[in-house]
């Protein structure tokens, strides 16, 4: 019977892989998650044939109660994705811990070796910490309750180490240990206890647009958490898709570490976009803004338009309207492409997501390296809801926060307009340099009305 | 690289034979599928990454074995209920990640298309 369910465990692994595989063309994605399902569905049959498990009737109420909360958290608009992201991860790490922790209590002190112990501490302090990690972050991102903007205070640094210190002197105790007499079950809680406050000291200090590369972190945390509970219980199909889970997030947050030009400390420490810079008040720099009508007729006389989509278009939920735009401007045979930057939104790939719920054709949205170069060729670069992606100063001002960071060249288009409420500086409390270019066009409003009214305007002009 | 094969498959074939260390061998497993996962997920299309990444939420869900093994086991269970509560909250938290991660992926994948430009 065993031998029977280890195959199972064999044939959801080799499942898994190409599950991920699949997903590397949106042509075959859609087959990654048939595999994936058929491989979950095989497994959990598995497992509940194993001769030990014996009690079904809380497995069968648990199931139940998570399908049912599971079903909602799919249904969530897609604008709100990036937080359904970060609640999964919690609930993944919630897993982990409280299936390290029944180990530790039930396990006899000599099953408790060394190594056993070493994995469930690296269970439950990765569990622990990605478990209120993952919900502050969640928090963060639905603006509530806890700052978007990062939270610094006095010897931050030092309480954070201090923190840090504690849970890894504790776990090296339990580990040297490994038993579970009495002490070690107090140094044990204490350790889950203190990776719980970790977990919020290290998300505290991260602002809202570093959310991609934390929401990467976290999810490869949470993979981790799921390895370690694979050594625990000598399952090799855990130890599989954990990892592959966890290479994954590390995969992604180097994917948007590069795009940010920083590096993990940086993010994790960097309390980045926590100074406001002060802009130099004195000069008072020209800017140009215009109306719905000029932008119109200025699009319409265009051939080639890229659109630059943000933070903002999200905010405004002004993605369908965008799409009109874009039926509009194709109909005139004018092209329209989208510029998408790794680090637009607030998790990886948000951009996409979001305009392709709004029915755009997915080989219109292009990556920043392979529009970058059509740039000066291009008519109008239409910015909504962007701002440091596409500051020149990343690119000449050395003593620029984000100097080094890649960016979309819009400045480099024939002409540039830019869809933004009011001149205040983005989320990095930088000065974009991009609006002060003399061919640039200020319209200032709400995202999805300016559009729209934008799109009025066009219909108006005929066609 | 061949001196760093044989030492590899040394040590796994030492660690087979003494028993204790199959710990080894899921290191060695850990390594490998880290590998293979890193490789793969540098392919996927960033198009994709939001999908992806509610995917490999829904597949570290996995975890939901074991916290079949730790609920319903009859051996823990003669020790108490502390198994079985646990479990249940593990089951629970990985339940809705199954259901939540793979309806998710689903309906945004249904969402990329490929289509001609509206004709004028």
């Amino acid at each position: 019977m065993t031998s029977v369910i280890y195959f199972i465990y064999l044939v959801a692994a080799a499942l898994f892989v190409l599950s991920l595989k699949w997903m590397n063309t949106p042509t075959t994605a859609r087959r990654g998650v048939i595999a994936g399902v058929v491989a979950m569905a095989a497994s959990i049959v598995g497992t509940m044939i194993l001769p030990d498990v014996q009690h079904y009737r809380a497995i069968l109420i648990a199931m139940i109660l998570g399908a049912g909360l599971g079903i909602p958290l799919a249904m969530v608009p897609l604008t709100a994705v990036p937080q359904r992201t970060a609640l999964s991860h919690a609930f993944g790490a919630l897993a982990a811990a409280a299936v390290g922790a029944a180990k530790f209590f039930l396990l006899t002190s000599e099953q408790l070796t060394p190594f056993i112990t070493t994995a469930i501490v690296f269970e439950v302090v990765l569990g622990g910490l990605t478990l209120t990690g993952s919900v502050m972050a969640a928090l963060k991102l639905m603006e509530k309750w806890v700052p978007t903007r990062p939270v610094t205070y006095a010897n931050q640094k030092v309480v954070n180490f201090g923190v840090i210190g504690l849970v890894v002197v504790m776990s090296i105790f339990l580990i040297v240990r490994n038993d579970n007499t009495m002490l070690s079950s107090i140094l044990f809680m204490a350790v889950l206890v203190l990776s719980l406050v970790w977990g919020v000291l290290l998300i505290l200090p991260i602002g809202g647009a570093d959310m991609p590369t934390v929401i990467s972190i976290l999810n490869s945390f949470a993979g981790l958490s799921a390895v370690a509970m694979g050594f625990v219980l000598d399952i090799p199909l855990l130890i599989v898709a954990g990892a592959l889970d966890g290479s994954s997030g590390f995969i992604l947050s180097i994917i948007m570490c590069r795009a940010m030009n920083r590096s993990f400390t940086n993010v994790l420490f960097g309390a980045f976009g926590q100074v406001q810079t002060a802009a130099a008040a004195g000069e008072q720099k020209t800017y140009r803004s215009a109306t719905p009508e000029e932008a119109a007729s200025i699009l319409d006389s265009a051939g080639s338009v890229v659109v630059v989509p943000g933070y903002g278009m999200a905010v405004a939920q002004a993605q369908h309207k965008v799409r009109e735009l874009y039926d509009s401007l194709t109909k005139r045979g004018i092209d329209v492409k989208f510029a998408i930057h790794p680090v637009a939104g607030r998790m990886p790939g948000h951009m996409n997501v979001l305009l392709a719920e709004a029915d755009i054709p997915y080989d219109k949205l292009i990556e920043m390296d392979e529009i970058n170069p059509e740039m000066p060729q291009t008519d109008v670069a239409l910015i909504i809801g962007a701002n440091d992606v596409t500051n020149p100063a990343a690119r000449t001002d050395k003593s620029s926060p984000i100097y080094g960071m890649p960016i979309i060249d819009v400045d480099k288009a024939r002409n540039v307009m830019v869809v933004k409420r009011s001149m205040n500086p983005g989320f990095a409390g930088i000065d974009n340099e991009l609006y002060y270019l003399p061919r640039t066009m200020m319209l200032f409003g709400d995202a999805k009305g300016f559009v729209g009214d934008i799109v009025k305007e066009l219909a108006h002009a005929g066609h | 690289m061949s001196n760093w094969l044989i030492l590899a498959s040394e040590a796994a074939t030492a660690s087979y034979e003494s028993g204790p260390s199959k710990n080894t061998l899921y290191l060695f497993i850990f390594l490998l599928a880290s590998f293979v996962g890193m490789d793969v997920i540098r392919k996927v299309s960033p198009l994709l990454h939001t999908p992806l990444m509610s995917l490999t939420n829904a597949i570290s869900a996995i975890s939901i074995v074991g916290a079949i093994v730790v609920c319903g086991s009859a051996h823990y269970r003669e020790k108490g209920t502390l198994g079985m509560w646990l479990g249940a909250i593990a089951l629970f938290a990985a339940m809705t990640n199954i259901v939540s991660g793979f309806l998710i992926t689903d309906r945004m994948l249904k969402m990329f298309k490929k289509r001609e430009a509206v004709k004028p």
